[in-house]
């Protein structure tokens, strides 16, 4: 009797549970190569329409999941089209959304590795045939775009199957670019975009990898169903003018 | 400082305590009175999250309640929001992540009464619920007391159950210790180490309550 009544009590709680998130901005999902163009997208909108929308960087694939599973997100800026184009399938979505960027790759190599860059992955290649690659970053191809992009490339140089057991694999890119750059490995395939920001920058050499070394990192945004008017004002604004500026000084290549 | 995210780990840790609490005393004290079918297995299970790691709650709890299941579907119904990626569903999550934690010491402390003062107190002509308030609980306070401390300071420290039920959300499902772990990823190695550092001195400091208190409420232990 006390155990069934402290069940319904415990179960009514929860329904009955004010919302928390009820008076905040409204959030958006996005891929976290965006990690530093869209916060200050986000902070240049804030500032010229006077509100707010809270950005929560993710890689596509795990936000993707959540917002499968109910995860209240109003948009998501995904690093490729296949996962935003899931959840359309799905009946998440306005509509098919819009491409919003190109993303680039770069082989970037900490200071004091020896790995030499070169937008060819020669100076990988023999680093890894000399046998001095202990490590080696990139972002988990099975979730993260740029992780896949990454594969594309280090299979079209055939390097993937001497590479693979040395791996490290970032949950999102965000992770790879922080095991590529703080010297626990010889370097790592990241996004351009997080490579372009000055704090990350001093931190080694880098070289762009050509665009026809993988599939292009198409990156699409989507409105989800329950997207409000303010979410649909950002999104607007993601394809003014001054976004794209914001885009472009951050590497990354805007359609049109 | 992500004080929004300071506030969302003591809410959860308050939280955890009120729900589990009661549960825990009716429960731990059960455990050690009585005796019935399937003790063994209802004790491992209340012990089972101890040992689990929390990706398997996480798993459970996200396929059980997400949006893609009918319970879920049932919830987003009733409550007008889905319970993963929101405070309750936090709640829930670490209600169970806890469960041992409050059960264990609340039962060790009821199990420490021996069976004559209980006999004594009901020779008294107390009532069972008097027996239970002035004789039982009094006895049993220390470990009611360790039970709520640990709850506290463990739910402080949960993440991966709460990264994965909660999502990250700012405001409603970052707590202190997922904030941490997003400057990280946001290359923000200065919020991170305040947060961080926050965090220590919070569980240092409940730590040394929990020893503090030991040794007032219990002298001989201590």
């Amino acid at each position: 009797m006390v155990r069934r009544s402290f069940c319904a009590l415990f179960a009514v709680c929860l329904v009955g549970l004010p919302d928390a998130g009820a008076q905040r901005p409204p959030a958006i999902a996005a891929a976290a190569n965006l990690n530093f163009a869209l916060t200050e997208i986000a902070r240049q909108f804030e500032r010229d329409r006077g509100t707010r929308v809270d950005v929560v960087f993710g890689a596509s694939g795990t936000l993707t999941r959540q917002i499968r599973d109910g995860a209240p997100f109003e948009m998501f800026l995904a690093a490729d089209e296949e996962f935003p184009g899931q959840l359309t399938a799905a009946g998440l979505t306005r509509d098919a959304g819009a491409e919003y960027a190109i993303g680039r790759l770069v082989l970037f190599a900490p200071t004091g590795s020896p790995l030499v860059v070169d937008e060819r992955l020669d100076g990988l290649s023999r680093l890894l045939h000399a046998g001095q690659v202990t490590r080696f970053a990139m972002a988990n191809p099975d979730v993260a775009p740029y992780g896949r992009a990454a594969e594309a490339t280090l299979r079209k140089r055939g390097l993937w199957d001497a590479i693979r057991s040395r791996l490290v694999l970032g949950d999102s890119i965000a992770q790879a670019a922080q095991f590529a750059t703080s010297g626990n490995a010889v370097g790592g395939l990241i996004a351009y975009s997080l490579v372009k920001e000055p704090a990350l920058a001093n931190k080694g050499t880098y070289a762009l990898i050509p665009q026809t070394d993988h599939p292009p990192l198409r990156q699409r945004m989507v409105l989800l169903k329950q997207a409000t008017p303010v979410v649909e004002q950002f999104y607007a604004y993601m394809q003014g003018s001054a976004a794209r500026t914001v885009l472009i000084n951050n590497g990354y290549e805007v359609p049109r | 400082m992500d004080w929004a995210a300071l506030r969302i780990s003591l809410w959860l840790g308050a939280g955890t305590i009120a729900i589990l609490l009661p549960f825990g005393v009716w429960f731990g004290r059960l455990l050690a009175v009585r005796d019935f079918r399937g003790k063994l297995l209802v004790e491992a299970l209340v012990t089972v999250p101890l040992v689990l790691p929390p990706t398997v709650l996480g798993f459970y709890l996200l396929v059980t309640f997400g949006a893609r299941s009918p319970i879920g579907q049932a919830f987003q119904a009733l409550a007008g929001h889905p319970l993963p990626f929101s405070f309750q569903g936090l709640l829930l999550a670490s209600a169970i992540a806890n469960m041992p934690f409050v059960v264990q010491p609340i039962q060790r402390g009821f199990e420490a009464i021996p069976s004559d003062v209980r006999d004594a107190a009901a020779c008294c002509g107390l009532t069972p619920w008097q027996q239970f308030l002035r004789i039982e609980l009094p006895l049993a306070w220390p470990g009611v007391l360790t039970a709520s401390i640990l709850t506290f300071a463990h739910t402080l420290g949960e993440f991966g159950v709460v990264l994965m039920v909660g999502g990250n959300l700012p405001g409603q499902t970052r707590t202190l210790s997922v904030a941490i772990y997003d400057r990280m990823q946001a290359f923000d190695d200065r919020g991170a180490g305040v947060m961080a550092a926050t965090l220590l001195a919070i569980a240092v400091a409940t730590l040394m309550t929990t020893t503090a208190l030991s040794r007032r409420v219990n002298p001989s232990r201590g």
